[in-house]
């Protein structure tokens, strides 16, 4: 069987052939890049058709139907008709900032995927402190955030930065928290060791109850961090029309509706790899036939599957839940999931030191 | 000289700043403006400002006939414009003395207790939706859908029905309307279950609801309040009860007051109305009388000079129709006291110290339609 990292070595020994070694190294970062950026646009295209199929089914409606079959290239539709618009900057607005903030806003959120490992010895960057990285940079977004909704010049947009300001840093506070129980347990921050550690089991199953309430909370914190209903209040559209970028039009505004679908890929593969074991395909101990025929899935559907798996749960939750009030969502990161998230983290350590978990 | 400003006073102040929500906004149904002082997201001051969509409807009754200016009052309040019909008409009949068939106003019960729901439902709808839950929307769309098919093969309009007039109603029902509604019903008996197990669960919703935009007995007294808001803050005040007209007093039903005050009390009363509603519809549906839909009356008819008064319950609180006669085939001046006006009042003692998310709860529970507001 052909495997992702057999084709990427042999792509990486054709270059070193080809080239001297200092342009063979560039060539490869490139391609490296190119090939993710591919990879997360084609997510984020399938992410918007999920969203709008679900959604849809969720609401008794069909969804869309007449752009291709079964309304499968609307969302190309959609992207072109957001080229072709004008990209409009109010004549009050901070030019500079105003322009650079969705640009800021996607770049972070791409950069958040250098050390994901999409399948054995598929990695661009395999840094030693691969999850750190992660949250460090997409915790930069909500700068960006603060740059739009300030330099709009809308007050709609300046009281939506706000809230997202306030969301976005509380709830890095338990999302940061419930991966620390996992890496508690695994003693390690490459993305790609973790997942080399949940070869004999995902740690969601491994890890006894710390793991499992570290996952709902993850999930939890993630959705909000992503400004993602119940927790959307930055956007809040019934109550501030369309929040931080309101004043944002063709592509401008399509950056940042892209960056919301990559920030959901992004959290997804934190999940999945903490969690859900990466490309780790499902073993179940003893069943050797079973465990074959998982073996044959190739290890990056297995990553997609599970980063779709948690998309589609984001998706449950914003066209079920309403919206929370802003002190209603602050009152909860900070007196409910941070305290736990907390006592969670101790009990994780603790299961680590007694080895209680398997 | 000019004393000399304490500057340390003023680093401690925090800014408040000037928004308005509308006219153009997504949650307030129309175009209706708050013009709401903010200190970061607490509200300190909110001013209703209306009359973006005044259309001068009580000054243009001036110049035309009674029967004309029925279908003036179809276009006040869009989503009870059967009541807002039935007000006009029945102020009219009680001028001229003119005698409705039994007929006519068990189809016109049957009408204004199916605008009722359809009215409700598409308020639910939009409460959730202000909320933040999309997906209710639809529900509510799917079931109202049915009651407006019935009106639009019935009265030939959805909204504007113009169906009520003074003698009678414009058109005999269909045949097939009694099915219709009866298959109606029978969804709604299995849909109202499917709206509280969606909605009135959500431990986020009750958060948002509960507690949440306290209108007191005292308050929704002083500023006239009406309709559901007014009984969910105590006040027994269905016109349909205290003072029965086009034979409600035959049928048995039951005022629903509710004295939680807050946002999701005013909830929970509409839901009990919808059920309310169905079972007068329930009540009539097998026992419409035989005979005239409408009684004849003269081409052009003229009331005899003095006063006349009417109200009914609409789907949001009473209207009044008050107009004064001298004797013409026109009204000398005629005057709607529209629940919405009244309603909007609250606006004030409902949102002063709360937030903008709850500005939107609760002004979603009052249930305003802005063109009955302007008028």
């Amino acid at each position: 069987m052909i495997k992702l990292a057999d084709i990427v070595q042999w792509i990486h020994q054709w270059l070193t052939d080809v080239l001297p070694a200092f342009w063979a190294t560039i060539a490869a970062n490139a391609l490296a890049g190119i090939a993710i950026l591919s990879l997360v646009l084609v997510c984020v295209i399938i992410c918007v058709y999920m969203e709008r199929k679900v959604a849809a089914f969720m609401q008794l409606r069909l969804g869309p139907m007449r752009v291709g079959k079964w309304g499968s290239l609307q969302v190309l539709a959609d992207v072109i008709k957001l080229l072709l618009k004008e990209s409009f900057v109010p004549t009050r607005a901070d030019k500079i900032l105003f322009v650079v903030a969705p640009v800021l806003v996607l770049t972070v959120s791409l950069m958040a995927l250098a050390p994901v490992s999409f399948s054995d010895g598929v990695q661009m960057w395999d840094m030693n402190i691969g999850v750190l990285y992660i949250t460090a940079i997409s915790s930069l977004g909500v700068i960006g955030v603060l740059m739009a909704g300030w330099a709009s010049n809308n007050k709609f947009s300046l009281v939506g930065a706000m809230r997202a300001g306030a969301q976005i840093i509380s709830y890095e506070l338990s999302a940061a928290l419930s991966i620390l129980a996992i890496i508690a347990m695994t003693g390690t921050l490459s993305m790609n060791e973790l997942v080399q550690s949940q070869a004999d089991g995902w740690w969601i199953f491994k890890g006894h109850i710390p793991a499992v309430i570290a996952f709902v909370f993850y999930v939890i914190a993630a959705t909000a961090e992503c400004n993602r209903a119940p927790f959307d209040l930055a956007e809040a559209e019934q109550e501030l029309t369309a929040g931080y970028h309101t004043e944002y039009s063709g592509m401008q505004f399509g950056m940042f509706y892209l960056t919301e679908y990559i920030n959901m890929i992004v959290v997804s593969i934190i999940a999945s790899t903490l969690f859900l074991g990466g490309w780790q395909p499902f073993h179940i101990y003893g069943f050797t036939a079973f465990n074959q025929v998982m073996d044959y899935i190739p290890q990056f559907f297995w990553l997609m599957g599970k980063v779709f798996f948690i998309i589609f749960l984001m998706m449950w939750f914003r066209w079920t839940f309403p919206r929370l009030r802003i002190d209603q969502l602050l009152k909860l990161e900070w007196k409910y999931l941070m305290p736990i998230s907390l006592v969670n983290l101790i009990i994780a350590a603790l299961c680590t030191v007694m080895g209680w978990h398997f | 000289m000019e004393p000399i400003i304490n500057f340390a006073a003023d680093v401690e102040k925090t800014d408040e700043f000037v928004v308005n929500i509308g006219p153009q906004h997504p949650s307030t149904h129309g175009v209706l403006r708050f013009q709401t002082t903010l200190d970061g997201e607490i509200i300190k001051d909110i001013v209703p400002i209306i009359g973006y969509i005044h259309r001068g409807i009580e000054k243009m009754t001036e110049f035309l006939s009674y029967k004309q200016s029925i279908y003036l009052t179809s276009r006040m309040d869009y989503l009870s414009s059967f009541m807002n019909n039935q007000a006009c008409a029945l102020v009219v009949e009680k001028a001229c003395g003119i005698e409705v068939p039994a007929r006519a106003q068990a189809i016109r019960i049957l009408m204004c207790e199916l605008q009722r729901l359809a009215s409700h439902e598409l308020w639910w709808g939009s409460c959730t939706m202000d909320v933040g839950a999309v997906t209710p929307f639809f529900m509510a769309f799917r079931d109202r859908e049915t009651i407006m098919d019935v009106f639009e093969a019935n009265t030939g309009n959805r909204l504007t029905t113009n169906y009520i007039l003074p003698g009678g109603v414009m058109m005999d029902i269909l045949p097939d309307f009694i099915p219709q509604v009866k298959e109606i019903l029978r969804n709604l008996k299995n849909f109202l279950p499917e709206y509280e197990a969606l909605v009135n669960g959500n431990f986020i919703f009750q958060k948002r609801m509960k507690g949440v935009g306290i209108l007191t007995k005292e308050q929704a007294i002083s500023l006239g309040v009406t309709g559901p808001v007014a009984r969910a803050s105590g006040i027994s005040c269905d016109v349909r009860k205290l003072h029965p007209y086009d034979g409600y007093e035959k049928l048995d039903f039951k005022e629903v007051v509710a004295d939680g005050c807050d946002s999701w009390t005013r909830y929970l009363v509409r839901l009990e109305e919808m059920k309310q509603s169905i079972h007068i519809i329930e009540q009539l549906i097998d026992n419409i009388p035989e005979g005239d839909f409408r009684t004849k009356t003269k081409a052009v008819l003229k009331a005899p000079e003095g006063e006349y008064y009417q109200r009914v319950e609409t789907a949001r609180g009473e209207l009044g129709v008050y107009f004064v006669s001298d004797g013409t085939a026109k009204p000398y001046r005629m005057k709607f006291r529209s629940p919405n006006f009244s309603n909007l009042a609250v606006a004030k003692p409902l949102n002063v110290g709360a937030k903008i998310g709850d500005l939107i709860a609760s002004m979603a529970t009052i249930d305003l339609v802005i063109p009955d507001i302007d008028r």
